[in-house]
């Protein structure tokens, strides 16, 4: 059953990088939209998130719920070490929530107050996803001292650091690209679509280069990123196919095929996790001095995991399907609101 | 203010906003259901129009309610890791079922208020209340946590180890049914009385009467009879209060010593270093008579647990003497609307009835505010009873204090932010919902 457990941590974490990330990503594309176009680009987005969003945000309660209950030494360690950034992704998911909540429901669409909430929500759809990739890159960067000298030791530069700042911009990236992908299929009209187009291929480029950085950032802090991602045929496999699906994306956006580069870009971003992830595995958070946390030793008693594993399996039998749902129906053009 | 003092007082504040907007984000729903049921049946406009006016309510408390719930699922550990460290194995079971619920409520919630003229009704009133179901089950699960750290059940403590952990015992420890009921009670018996305050205030305004006066029905309906059954609740959460902690019991009565015909105190104000209370009423052998349903069997009082273990007497007592005082008085009101009900019609649209329920707006929630401090400053200085205190869990990170600040700023301006919103909705009733 631990594997079961294990399974779904991956597969929250995954889902919510991807629909989560789509999601902050909305809002970093209307960050970076032009006044001009601002108002119907929040329209689409509007449409295409406003249904779904509450749910996006949801695997990371459940991704929180498997870690304390699973593995609560782990748990508690990051809570601890990584208390800052965790503090200011919550402000920030908070901001962000409540401000996409206030603008559509407040009853008096008064300029000044929308402009408000709109201001809240982009800044807050950039920040989020900064310090979630933050948190990633911290959990893997050898930089947690568990017997720090001083309190800026201990709390600060445990994510305060090239590296982890690399992988909080690159999170960014991959999350306006995914949004860009997604929003095309959603755009309301061809000149629409198009602006979504070059958005994608932007963030796209922006996402390579803040990739890269992520290496030289590693360099930077003696993380052998090139060495866990090329040292291995799994991860070497993953980065092969991501790369291949890209091209293949590039091919099929011209084409105009709106839905299936959501798939292909979606895989890209699981395959980049996959690539990271497998090498480090079973390792959750590596610590300074080498005393790794792993999922393998840390885990809950049997009795916990077996419990657990069953709820998440009873659980996505109810979820899965009805999310399913509620994707496929709201896919179509939202013409009655 | 010390880092623990901060942690505790972040942690208060969290749950105490958290608390209101979850009871209005699980109870509303229903309200919107059945209003919604009501338009299906009858066709009758006015009732669609309630239905789509509370449901921007209930997504924006949903909203509120989810991120503030997001907060305290990462604050159990930015703030107590050492005891999540133990206990998120024991007691996380309720929280990975919540997780569940929780998720089919945002499914459902999407469904429903982006479904409208999309769905056959039935479907989409099927959504609706179906988030009102599971919110109703996510209350219920999270309390039942909250009652397994009064209540510790489902593993053994040998040499502070936690061992033979069985989760499922834990969820249903033996005082997650007495508080999930209280706490469910009082959901909808707040809710209710602040969501007919509301209108009972527009019908008095004469604004749209038609419309109010149907919402104040629906909703005063779940608040009353909600409200008539809490004290029953009430006794069965004080016997089991008695037999798990018999300290908080103590403090809440501010009973400190130990006779027989033990009197029930109401009201006053504990003189701790006396050992005493001035200004109470004294009511001999009803406090025997509630908790061992005689009136000569003495009920152990504070002089029989340590002075380390006890709770601070005069937050709990006060806070749950006030919350007494006004579920009483929402008993009383919801007697008085049944009356209204059915043999006094004419009350229904008088002045002083309606002053009556515009005044009680805030009693429910005010009740529900000094209830959780009962339970949770009653349990101090425990946060498992009898095995884990406050003072050992508390994170070693310093500086509590600046986040303290910081969360209670981001609260207020939530809190804020929503009345500025709420007011708005009812403002623009005219406009939106009176074609």
């Amino acid at each position: 059953m631990l594997y079961v457990v294990i399974a779904f941590l991956f597969l929250a974490i995954v889902l919510y990088f991807l629909l989560g990330g789509a999601d902050f990503g909305a809002g970093i594309i209307e960050l970076f939209t032009s006044e001009k176009n601002r108002q119907q680009t929040r329209k689409t987005m509007y449409q295409a998130i406003g249904p779904i969003w509450e749910a996006n945000h949801m695997w990371l309660i459940i991704a929180v719920v498997i870690l304390f209950v699973g593995f609560p030494v782990i748990y508690s360690q990051m809570c601890t070490y990584l208390h800052i950034p965790l503090l200011v992704m919550l402000m920030e998911i908070t901001a962000r929530g409540t401000a996409f909540a206030f603008r559509s429901y407040d009853a008096v669409k008064g300029e000044r107050t929308q402009n408000l909430y709109n201001h809240i929500f982009v800044y807050s759809s950039f920040i989020t996803p900064l310090f979630l990739g933050i948190i990633a890159g911290s959990a893997i960067s050898r930089q947690i001292d568990l017997h720090p000298a001083s309190f800026v030791a201990g709390y600060i530069f445990s994510w305060l650091n090239y590296f982890s700042v690399a992988v909080g911009l690159f999170t960014v990236a991959l999350s306006g690209y995914l949004a860009a992908i997604y929003l095309i299929g959603e755009a309301d009209d061809d000149k629409d679509a198009k602006r979504f187009i070059k958005k994608a291929k932007y963030m796209n480029i922006i996402a390579v280069i803040f990739g890269g950085m992520v290496f030289i950032a590693a360099g930077f802090e003696n993380v052998r990123l090139a060495h866990w991602i090329f040292g291995n045929s799994v991860s070497l496999t993953a980065v092969i196919a991501a790369t291949i699906s890209l091209i293949l994306l590039w091919v099929l956006i011209s084409r105009g095929k709106k839905k299936i580069i959501r798939i292909f870009a979606g895989f890209q971003v699981t395959m980049i996790l996959l690539a990271v992830g497998y090498m480090h595995y079973p390792y959750f958070i590596m610590i300074k001095g080498g005393q790794n946390l792993s999922l393998m030793s840390l885990h809950a008693p049997n009795k916990t995991i077996d419990d657990l594993g069953w709820a998440l399996f009873i659980g996505s039998f109810l979820i899965l399907p009805s999310l399913f749902y509620l994707y496929y129906s709201f896919q179509k053009k939202n013409d009655v609101v | 203010m010390n880092d623990f003092l901060a942690a505790r007082s972040q942690m208060a504040i969290s749950l105490g906003f958290h608390i209101i907007y979850s009871c209005v984000g699980m109870v509303m729903p229903l309200f919107m259901a059945v209003s919604h049921y009501k338009w299906i049946k009858t066709g009758d406009p006015v009732y669609k129009n309630i239905t789509q006016a509370w449901s921007k309510g209930v997504a924006i408390f949903f909203a509120t309610g989810a991120v503030s719930g997001t907060i305290l699922s990462f604050e159990l550990g930015l703030l107590w890791p050492k005891f999540m460290e133990h206990a998120g194995p024991i007691f996380g079971m309720p929280f990975s079922l919540e997780g569940v619920a929780f998720f089919i409520e945002a499914i459902a919630l999407g469904f429903f208020l982006y479904g409208w003229n999309r769905f056959n009704k039935w479907f989409h009133l099927f959504t609706g209340l179906i988030v009102g179901i599971s919110g109703i089950i996510s209350g219920i699960l999270v309390v039942s946590a909250n009652s397994w750290m009064n209540n510790p059940t489902g593993f053994d403590f040998v040499n502070g180890q936690y061992l033979n952990i069985d989760p499922i015992k834990a969820m249903f420890n033996g005082s997650w049914f007495t508080e999930a009921l209280h706490m469910s009670l009082a959901a909808f018996s707040a809710t209710g009385f602040a969501v007919a305050g509301i209108h009972a205030l527009m019908i008095a305004m004469k604004k749209n009467i038609l419309f109010h006066t149907k919402a104040f029905k629906i909703a005063i309906i779940f608040g009353a009879v909600a409200a008539i059954l809490q004290p029953f609740s009430g006794d069965l959460s004080a016997k089991n209060a008695y037999k798990t902690q018999p300290a908080k019991l103590g403090a809440m009565e501010a009973y400190y010593h130990t006779v027989p015909y033990s009197p029930l105190v109401i009201g006053g104000i504990p003189d701790t270093a006396a050992k005493k209370v001035n200004y109470g009423i004294e009511i001999p052998g009803l406090l025997s008579f509630l908790v061992h349903d005689n009136f000569k069997e003495p009920v152990n009082g504070l002089d029989k647990i340590p002075v380390q273990n006890q709770p601070p007497v005069t937050i709990t007592h006060l806070a749950f003497e006030l919350m007494i005082a006004i579920g009483s008085a929402m008993m009383l009101l919801g007697l008085i609307y049944f009356t209204a009900l059915w043999k006094k019609r004419s009350w229904l649209s008088k002045k002083w009835f309606l002053n009556l329920f515009i005044w009680a707006t805030p009693f429910g929630f005010i009740a529900v505010e000094a209830g959780w401090t009962v339970t949770e400053v009653g349990r101090q200085p425990w946060i498992i009873q009898g095995i884990m205190r406050t003072s050992q869990a508390v994170t070693p990170m310093p500086g509590i204090h600046y986040s303290f600040y910081l969360f209670t700023a981001v609260y207020f301006t939530l809190s804020i932010a929503v009345i500025v919103l709420l007011s708005r909705q009812i403002k623009m009733v005219p406009e939106l919902y009176d074609r």
